[in-house]
């Protein structure tokens, strides 16, 4: 089976379905290949975070690209409901960081503080605890204040992915699944991808597919040298309101669950749970909402982070085979506005701005100056 | 409607929503509560419809009530004990 479109997108996750539906309301003809359940599926295990502070210290661009998509994330979240019926649960309250020292809390304001100056005043600040109170009524004494973020927020991710497919779909994207993608036929502007006896021919191609991205990048010559990074999820039964603000480690969901979470493991591509992780994630929340302990945890889960050497995302195009496009990072969720509605028509146009310079995977080989 | 095969044997008392339920030693509060004929155990968070058990063996969640006012119980996988008081759970439990 042969199929030629305008756009190829590897890769159904959120990052790659982001896109294509992005690049299917420019009026392109798109592909959407995507893996299947061998795949290791980041989009299917995240904690749904729409998370602005702290992202991008020491990168501006990327702080500015993370604030543009929670501005974004709004018209997307609406143009998806009237697509598809799916409500995201998009809500943007504000995301608070529990500090539980002193020495916590003057790291938060030294980075604030640098952020500020790097990147411009997006609002964040430090917060004691008696405002904190006023906030998070259940709040315990060990909290000595949190950072606080007018621009943060959340959603629920599997709504999102769904809503993104669906919506891609409506226009008339082609969606394929079970498609691991074997080679790519690259010349400038024509590429041939190879699955099993399918093929899919197009003058534009993006990588986005997740950790799959550091073996299929180098067929078009890019560069995506992204390696896993664990987190641990576990998710409560579900309970009236109380929890309205994100956080980094507990969020409650609109239907009532609250998400506990933010382990970070280097441990390949182990895909397990482990009682000593969880143990740890619920002690930390337990000191700042002490209330949650005899809630019962209904599920946990682990999920794969897709990491680049500095964390930041990678975006660029191909020198040697123009028209193919890299794009990754491990946060799919955050930065699905912007991917949809900022990055797809730039691919579409064949140019990325000039802004994107600093995302390019260079900057790992850069000489020491 | 459920019915017992030998309703002699239900000895142990409790009560749901405040009226007298019989149940045989090693019932679940889910197969006691059936075989009283109680059809609705509680009401769902996000649209407040009606459930009752589905699947008997803790998997589905829809067999959730209150007991002894503890919220969120599976009654399929509680063992029923005398004097026991069972409750309809009304939509999410409250943080405690």
């Amino acid at each position: 089976m042969s199929e030629a479109v305008d756009a190829a997108v590897v890769g159904g996750g959120l990052v790659g379905s982001a896109i294509a539906w992005g690049l299917a309301k420019e009026g392109a003809s798109v592909a959407l290949l995507d893996e299947g359940d061998v795949a290791f599926r980041a989009a299917r295990g995240n904690f749904g975070l729409v998370w602005v502070q702290g992202k991008g210290a020491d990168m501006p661009a990327y702080a500015h690209w993370t604030l543009r998509s929670s501005e974004l994330w709004p018209q997307m979240a609406s143009a998806l409901a009237t697509a598809t019926g799916v409500d995201v649960a998009l809500r943007q309250p504000g995301g608070l960081i529990f500090c539980l020292s002193d020495e916590e809390l003057e790291e938060r304001g030294a980075l604030i503080t640098r952020m500020h100056n790097q990147s411009g005043d997006i609002g964040t600040r430090i917060i004691d605890r008696a405002e904190l109170r006023a906030m998070v009524p259940g709040i315990s004494d060990r909290v000595v204040g949190a950072a606080y973020c007018p621009k943060d927020g959340h959603a629920n991710p599997l709504a999102t992915l769904r809503a993104l497919q669906q919506a891609f779909l409506a226009l008339g994207g082609s969606y394929r699944p079970n498609r691991t993608v074997d080679r790519i036929d690259a010349a400038p502007h024509d590429f041939t991808l190879h699955c099993g006896a399918a093929q899919v021919r197009c003058r534009t191609l993006v990588i986005a597919a997740g950790l799959g991205s550091a073996r299929l990048a180098p067929m078009v010559g890019l560069d995506m040298p992204v390696t896993p990074l664990r987190g641990q999820i576990m998710v409560t039964e579900r309970m009236r309101p109380f929890l309205e603000y994100a956080t980094h480690t507990v969020r409650q969901t609109a239907e009532g669950s609250v998400m506990l979470g933010d382990s970070h493991e280097d441990v390949g591509f182990d895909l397990g749970t482990s009682a000593e992780v969880m143990q740890e994630i619920a002690a930390r929340n337990l000191m700042a909402l002490p209330k949650l302990a005899d809630a019962t945890v209904v599920r946990v889960w682990s999920a794969l982070r897709v990491m680049t050497p500095d964390g930041h995302p990678i975006y660029a195009q191909s020198e040697r085979f123009p028209g193919a496009f890299s794009a990754t990072c491990h946060s799919g969720v955050t930065l699905a506005g912007a991917h949809a509605l900022a990055l797809a028509p730039a691919i579409l146009a064949g140019e990325l701005p000039p802004s994107f310079d600093s995302f390019s995977p260079r900057r790992f080989h850069a000489q020491a100056a | 409607m459920l019915k017992r095969l030998d309703p002699a044997q239900a000895t142990l008392r409790f009560t749901f929503e405040g009226e007298p339920v019989a149940a045989r030693p090693g019932d679940t509060v889910a197969a006691a509560l059936l075989a009283a004929g109680v059809g609705v155990f509680r009401e769902t968070p996000v649209s407040g419809a009606p459930r009752a058990p589905y699947c008997m063996m803790g998997v589905c969640f829809d067999c959730l009530v209150e007991i002894d006012r503890v919220p969120n119980r599976q009654a399929c996988l509680t063992v029923v004990a005398d004097g026991m008081d069972v409750r309809r759970q009304h939509g999410a439990r409250e943080m405690a």
